[in-house]
């Protein structure tokens, strides 16, 4: 059914009673699309990483794996992510706020700025002069158009932010939503103000090198660089994590129609990643000269660790939501029938939950365990770090986007998924994928195996150090959990691409798949002992003994390395 | 009902928040203000800081600087490769570390249970020193001088191998340490 106003034509979503301004819809899709096809691209270049850094393959020789690895990291995690970033933001701040878009030609021009900026990157590593890794730590210099790309596309990404905040601006004056912001919004919301600062801090960083790669500035200060170069990257996993979480409240929402526990608690720790965890990137630098041990503890922790305090709080409370709507919903037995009862064939479930473990447990426990100013000298660019992050970035945010990207075929592209069942195992191939992948790495990485390092063997070296033979051992089963990932995201994107291209369309009068708010429950008192979600708190004191234990293991294993003062 | 993606019901800002949450919220605030506290404890009751001193320098100032320090010091040339000198200053005194492309320079020998006061710096880009298998790690710039004081507690031959990408030839750059009794 279309509806027309006089700004933009609109359609009521038959599977979820939304009303999509079509012009919005397009973008979203766009955006999507374009993500969808990157991130085929940085999983291509991740499989050859992967293959390399598999001892018994070794299979790209260095000038190569380096080219490889430099694409991977900024087609991975920053061209797929952003991409898909803006379609969750044009998203959130249209359909759900049921408002047309604002300024729908600014948000093309987003489009095609990002698009060209990540192909002139792009090129510029193919070219072979720019292996600098997406870090680019000077005085290392690439070709100035890989910072060109770079900039035109954070440029794009800046457009797109406020095509979002004047969304909300037209949203509030043709009054589309009653009161406060839905929590989906509002975390959409954080997450831009976060990216504004972003790219402000890329843009600072970036343009700079840009002149000095052309030869118009002399040089660029090797520890000022880091510092604000890490403003930029660390406040960009920021984002991620904010909009991951965001989609975490929303697809519990929409499959179960759970309510969040309590608006106030969310808002707020939404709230603490501005005011704590943008500005603490100095973790990054816990290892390098220049900065007194004071400053370097008060960055990272801002003296009490407010930006740990609120994912810790998000971790329970997207699962306490499910609880308690499952509860509410009739599954009241016992700590976990709840859980029992979920929905684990549904690759939009699936992938959402899979991203709260995986980030909670993987990501999560060993990101504030290498945080800590000492236990950093023994992990600090060891491959323990893409151990981590692959927790984070794979396994929490793309994990996540995945599971949006089931959600939003049958909405926005009015397309059933093809291959069913194969979208039922595909969250599973990427999830156990990434999450052996992440623990083997982090097993090399404490035994000091390097990060971004062709080859572990040191072959026909003089000085060559012999690493036990574990080491090998876990580098194999990572790389091998590696590929299994890589299964798992070739699959996504055939899932995706396929269901666009020749899915069968969703009929006009398809029947409602947001989840009913049966409340069977709702004059019973549910849960245990006085918990609305005692199995999640079962399962959040897990976490929390897992990160104990973890943290003192590596005070520990810190106890019995040299001394050093 | 409100869900997430609707606008929330009237009064969520004066809600009582449930149990389940502020059991938790209790004991992760818990949790957050210990780690910061053990981490500057661990200042004191810990072995292993940095005590993050480090001087402004330049390649050539601080390649003159190693190459003193080697003259001085050498002992003998080393076993695997004799074009190298093996350096071994005499316990509390200062070592000079150069990272460059692509090597770790030069080769010292420290005793077990003694003090070195080690400085690192690159001679031109950023490098890693990843001390094995130890693991200890820390990043090297060009034009920064970092000192830190290493005392081996166990005996062996250690390796340096370079943990930030430095171009085409990161990961044959090695360093080696000697630690005898
Ligand atoms: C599809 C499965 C994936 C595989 C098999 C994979 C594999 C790898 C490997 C082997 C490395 C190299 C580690 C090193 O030697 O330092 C790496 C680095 C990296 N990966 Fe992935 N990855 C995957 C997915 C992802 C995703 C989805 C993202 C981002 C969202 C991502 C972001 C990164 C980044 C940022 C780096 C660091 C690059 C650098 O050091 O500059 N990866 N990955
Ligand atoms: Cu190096
Ligand atoms: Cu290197």
């Amino acid at each position: 059914m279309a509806i027309t106003t006089a700004q933009s034509p609109f359609r009521i979503d038959p599977l979820t009673g939304m009303r999509i301004d079509l012009k919005a819809q397009a973008l979203v899709k766009i955006n999507a699309v374009l993500a969808v096809v990157f991130l085929l691209v940085g999983g291509a270049a991740g499989l050859l990483v992967a293959l390399t850094r598999w001892p018994a393959v070794h299979l790209l020789p260095a000038d190569l794996f380096y080219m490889a690895l430099t694409a991977h990291g900024v087609v991975a995690l920053m061209v797929w992510i952003i991409f898909f970033e803006m379609a969750v933001i044009y998203f959130c701040a249209s359909t759900v706020l049921s408002c047309r878009l604002a300024t729908p030609g600014w948000a093309w021009v987003q489009v095609v700025l990002m698009t060209v900026g990540a192909a002139i990157t792009a090129v510029a590593i193919l070219q072979g002069n720019s292996s600098v890794m997406m870090t680019s730590y000077v005085p290392m210099d690439a070709a100035p158009h890989f910072y060109l790309g770079l900039i035109l596309f954070a440029v794009g990404a800046l457009i797109g932010c406020f095509v979002f905040l004047g969304t909300l601006v037209i949203a509030k004056e043709e009054q589309t939503y009653k009161g406060s912001l839905p929590l989906t919004v509002y975390g959409c919301l954080i997450a831009v103000i976060i990216a504004i600062f972003t790219i402000a801090s890329g843009a600072i960083i970036l343009i700079p090198t840009f002149l000095w790669s052309l030869g118009l500035i002399e040089s660029i200060d090797p520890m000022m660089y880091r510092v604000i170069w890490w403003a930029f990257g660390h406040s960009s996993q920021q984002i991620n994590v904010t909009a991951h979480i965001t989609i975490w409240y929303t697809v519990a929402s929409l499959a179960f129609g759970a309510k969040p526990m309590s608006e106030k608690v969310s808002r707020t720790a939404f709230l603490l990643y501005i005011l704590f965890l943008q500005l603490g990137s100095v973790h990054h630098l816990l290892s390098d000269p220049g900065m007194s041990s004071a400053y370097k503890i008060f960055n990272t922790s801002y003296m009490m660790y407010m930006a740990v305090l609120a994912s810790m709080i998000h971790g329970l409370t997207v699962p306490g939501a499910i609880e308690v709507a499952q509860r509410r919903n009739g599954y009241n037995n016992g700590l976990f029938e709840w859980l029992r009862k979920c929905p684990w064939g549904n690759p939009v479930f699936a992938c959402t939950i899979l991203s709260i473990i995986i980030f909670g447990f993987i990501g999560g426990i060993t990101g504030v365990t290498m945080s800590v100013e000492q236990v950093n000298m023994i992990i600090h660019n060891t491959i323990y770090v893409p151990g981590h992050f692959h927790g984070t970035v794979a396994g929490g945010t793309t994990l996540a986007f995945m599971g949006l990207t089931y959600y939003l075929i049958p909405v926005l592209f009015q397309r059933e998924l093809i291959l069913p069942w194969l979208a039922k195992i595909q969250p599973w191939l990427f999830g156990i994928g990434i999450a052996v992948f992440g623990v083997a790495l982090m097993g090399a990485g404490t035994l000091g195996v390097p990060r971004r390092h062709h080859d572990m063997t040191f072959a026909g070296q003089a000085l060559s150090f012999e690493w036990p033979g574990m080491a090998y051992m876990m580098m194999a089963v990572g790389e091998i959990g590696g590929v299994v990932s890589v299964v798992g995201g070739a699959a996504f994107c055939v899932i995706v691409v396929g269901s666009i291209l020749v899915g069968k369309k969703v009929p006009a009068d398809a029947k409602c798949i947001v989840a009913p708010h049966a409340d069977r429950n709702a004059d019973k008192h549910i849960g245990m002992g006085g918990f609305e979600a005692p199995g999640t708190f079962v399962l959040a004191l897990t976490l929390f003994v897992c990160l104990v234990l973890y943290y003192f293991i590596n005070f520990k294993y810190l106890a019995t390395v040299w001394t050093l003062a | 009902m409100a869900t997430a993606y609707t606008p929330p019901e009237e009064g969520w800002a004066t809600e009582p928040i449930e149990r389940t949450e502020i059991i938790w919220i209790v004991l992760a605030l818990s949790w957050c203000l210990f780690m910061f506290g053990w981490m500057i404890a661990w200042h004191w009751i810990g072995n292993q800081n940095m005590n993050n001193e480090a001087y402004r320098t330049t390649p050539e100032a601080y390649a003159k600087k190693v190459e003193d320090f080697t003259a001085k010091y050498t002992v003998r040339q080393d076993a695997s490769d004799p074009s190298l000198p093996v350096v071994a200053p005499p316990p509390g005194s200062d070592v000079y570390l150069a990272a460059s492309r692509w090597q770790w320079r030069p080769v010292l020998e420290f005793q077990k249970g003694k003090s070195y006061r080690v400085h690192i710096s690159s001679l031109d880009w950023q490098h890693g020193f990843a001390l094995l298998p130890e693991n200890i790690n820390f990043q090297a710039y060009p034009g920064y001088e970092q000192v830190i004081t290493m005392t081996p507690n166990k005996t062996g031959t250690f390796g340096i191998a370079c943990n930030e990408f430095c171009g085409i030839g990161h990961h044959i750059m090695l360093g080696r340490i000697y630690v005898k009794e």
